[in-house]
């Protein structure tokens, strides 16, 4: 393997179709062994950043190199190491797993011993049994995209792009792959650039987090350092309707809050010290006559950092309608 | 479940070896898409049964004795097998499905990512010119040529019918339409009826002798003809090369530019 001190370096990448800059000129320095999670919602630029870090796609501006490797002047060095699930499984599916993972392997010349060998391998990962002889048509979208993850895994790449490789997926497949992209970061070494919306998979599999929001990245770092950055607590608030702007004005009167942001009927309050705080908060918003239906108090997620950077919470249905 | 194993390097496998790679899975995808094939086998024996049996008294009656209309129809039934044959449509189904994207995010050679589709219709197409020409010695057809002339006559075929796959492919790259790529055998209809198709050359009359002399197709079949009907004609035989050589150039062309376009990371 390639070592490379950064396996992933962009400098200002941007990308516009027509006249829409969907992703607006982003820097990314992602470290050799390093789980970089990408996250954001639908439409951030997610997925156009991975076409052009994986060489699908031209920068319309801005340069990156994967691999050591620039991704415009030396494209076929990037893709020989690089692996990739994109974010729709893309099969054939009149072969068979079989065939179709084999047909991988001779397209990164491996020779057949190898092929076979890594096939055997894969099929573990894969998990559906007796069906890797069987026409990918006939197999769940769940088969298919675990048999997709196969197929970028089978010349051991480098760096692996993952692009929203558990949306769709049930939890016992999904925590399968978690397993898998634990395993080949870890044992294997290979650098991982996974894009999701799910928080929980950017908080429990990634070492560094970048949130990007309208093709630009918001923030960037630990998903500690990210939760920090917006106070050690967090309060929760759940207000009456339109009672959030004012709720938020008449807070802003204590001293010991760091921020306070209204996501619809929800305050999100963030503060150093959540536990002598959370009765001052209670007190100043009955004390206006707001009526709150919930207090809770928590440690911050990354779902707060994106409301602390973006004003906008991750859309929750969005998120629901792809996992259903 | 993990993936434990040694490490391997990937490499690139070199153009004839992802040429194999390609071929193999287009062939072994055809033999899977027999419904797509088995109708393009079917209409060319209809069409020789049918022109024989509604044409050959009246072509014969008005021709010197001695013609022979079954051997005369039979390059005909052979063009019509060969020509639209390809994997177009499949082609359109990979990118539609995304696993164009797939083979394009591996080193393969781009080249072979059409040429291979075309070295599997090679097979196809040598394959649909057999029922023809059973059927041809089934009803008396024979070759003043042999053994040797049948097969220069299912080359000539075959010749063809790789150089009409250029336009298919171009449609599928250019669009990645299904509905335009099964309409590309639309483009074949001046080639196939602005000829010779029904009478000898010395036949034809007005605009229709006009066209047919600027038309490939006319050269080929007087090729095929010549091998059935008449002995070793060189000229002829080139010629029949010549204007499939002449048609895939265009056809070509216009593939490899629209591949081109598709790979091009716009």
């Amino acid at each position: 393997m390639t070592t490379t001190a950064s396996a992933i370096e962009a400098r200002g990448l941007v990308r516009r179709f027509g006249d829409k800059e969907a992703v607006a000129g982003i820097d990314i320095t992602v470290a050799s062994g390093e789980i970089f999670g990408f996250l954001g919602p639908n439409g951030a630029g997610k997925s156009t950043t991975v076409r052009m870090l994986t060489t699908l796609l031209s920068p319309s501006d801005g340069t990156a190199s994967v691999a050591g490797f620039n991704i415009d002047t030396e494209a076929d060095d990037v893709r020989l190491r690089i692996g990739v699930a994109l974010q729709d499984a893309a099969l054939d599916p009149k072969q068979t797993g079989r065939e179709l993972l084999d047909m991988q392997g001779r397209l990164y010349g491996l020779p057949k011993d190898v092929r076979l060998r890594r096939v055997d391998e894969l099929l573990q990962l894969v998990n559906i049994g007796g069906s890797i002889d069987d026409r990918i048509a006939t197999y769940s979208g769940g088969m298919k995209r675990r048999l997709d993850l196969a197929a970028a895994l089978v010349h051991q790449p480098e760096v692996l792009f993952l692009d929203e490789p558990t949306t769709g997926l049930d939890p016992t497949s999904r925590a399968a792959v978690w397993e898998e992209v634990r395993y080949l970061n870890e044992q294997l070494g290979i650098t991982i650039f996974l894009t999701t919306q799910y928080l929980e998979e950017a908080d429990e599999l990634a070492d560094r987090v970048g949130i990007i929001a309208r093709g630009k990245i918001v923030a960037e770092g630990t998903p500690d350092e990210l939760k920090r950055s917006i106070g050690a607590d967090v309060i929760i608030a759940k207000v009456g309707s339109g009672d959030g702007s004012r709720a938020a004005q008449v807070l802003a009167a204590l001293s010991d809050l760091d921020s306070v942001e209204v996501s619809g009927d929800q305050l999100v309050i963030a503060t150093a010290h959540g536990a002598s705080a959370i009765s001052p908060v209670a007190v100043t918003l009955a004390n206006n006559s707001i009526k709150v239906s919930e207090l809770t108090l928590r440690t911050p997620t990354l779902d707060d950092v994106f409301l602390h950077t973006t004003g906008s919470r991750m859309d929750a249905n969005e998120e629901e309608a792809v996992t259903a | 479940m993990n993936t434990r194993t040694d490490r391997i390097t990937p490499r690139h496998a070199g153009f004839w070896s992802d040429l194999t790679s390609v071929a193999l899975r287009a062939l072994r995808l055809a033999s899977r898409d027999l419904e797509a094939i088995i109708p393009g086998m079917a209409v060319p024996l209809f069409f020789l049964i049918v022109n024989i049996g509604s044409l050959q008294s009246f072509v014969e009656g008005n021709l010197p004795p001695g013609f022979d209309f079954k051997g005369f129809q039979l390059p005909v039934s052979v063009i019509f097998a060969v020509t639209g044959i390809s994997r177009a449509g499949s082609l359109v189904v990979d990118v539609q499905d995304g696993y164009f994207d797939r083979l394009l995010l591996t080193p393969v050679s781009r080249t072979t990512l059409l040429i291979g589709l075309m070295i599997a219709d090679l097979a196809v197409v040598i394959v649909m010119t057999i029922p023809v020409l059973i059927l041809g010695f089934i009803i008396g057809v024979g070759f003043e040529t042999g053994i040797l002339g049948m097969l220069v006559f299912i080359l000539i075929g075959a010749a063809w019918g790789i150089a009409f796959t250029g336009f298919p492919y171009a449609i599928a790259l250019r669009t990645g339409n299904p509905t335009a790529v099964n309409n590309a055998f639309l483009l074949f209809f001046p080639f196939a009826f602005l000829t010779t198709a029904y009478v000898p050359k010395d036949q034809l009359t007005g605009w229709l002798s006009v066209a047919a002399n600027f038309n490939p197709t006319t050269y080929l079949l007087e090729g095929m003809r010549t091998l059935i009907l008449q002995g070793w004609d060189s000229t002829a035989i080139l010629q029949a090369f010549l204007s499939s050589g002449i048609v895939a150039m265009v056809s070509f062309t216009l593939a490899f530019t629209a591949l081109r376009g598709r790979v091009r990371r716009k």
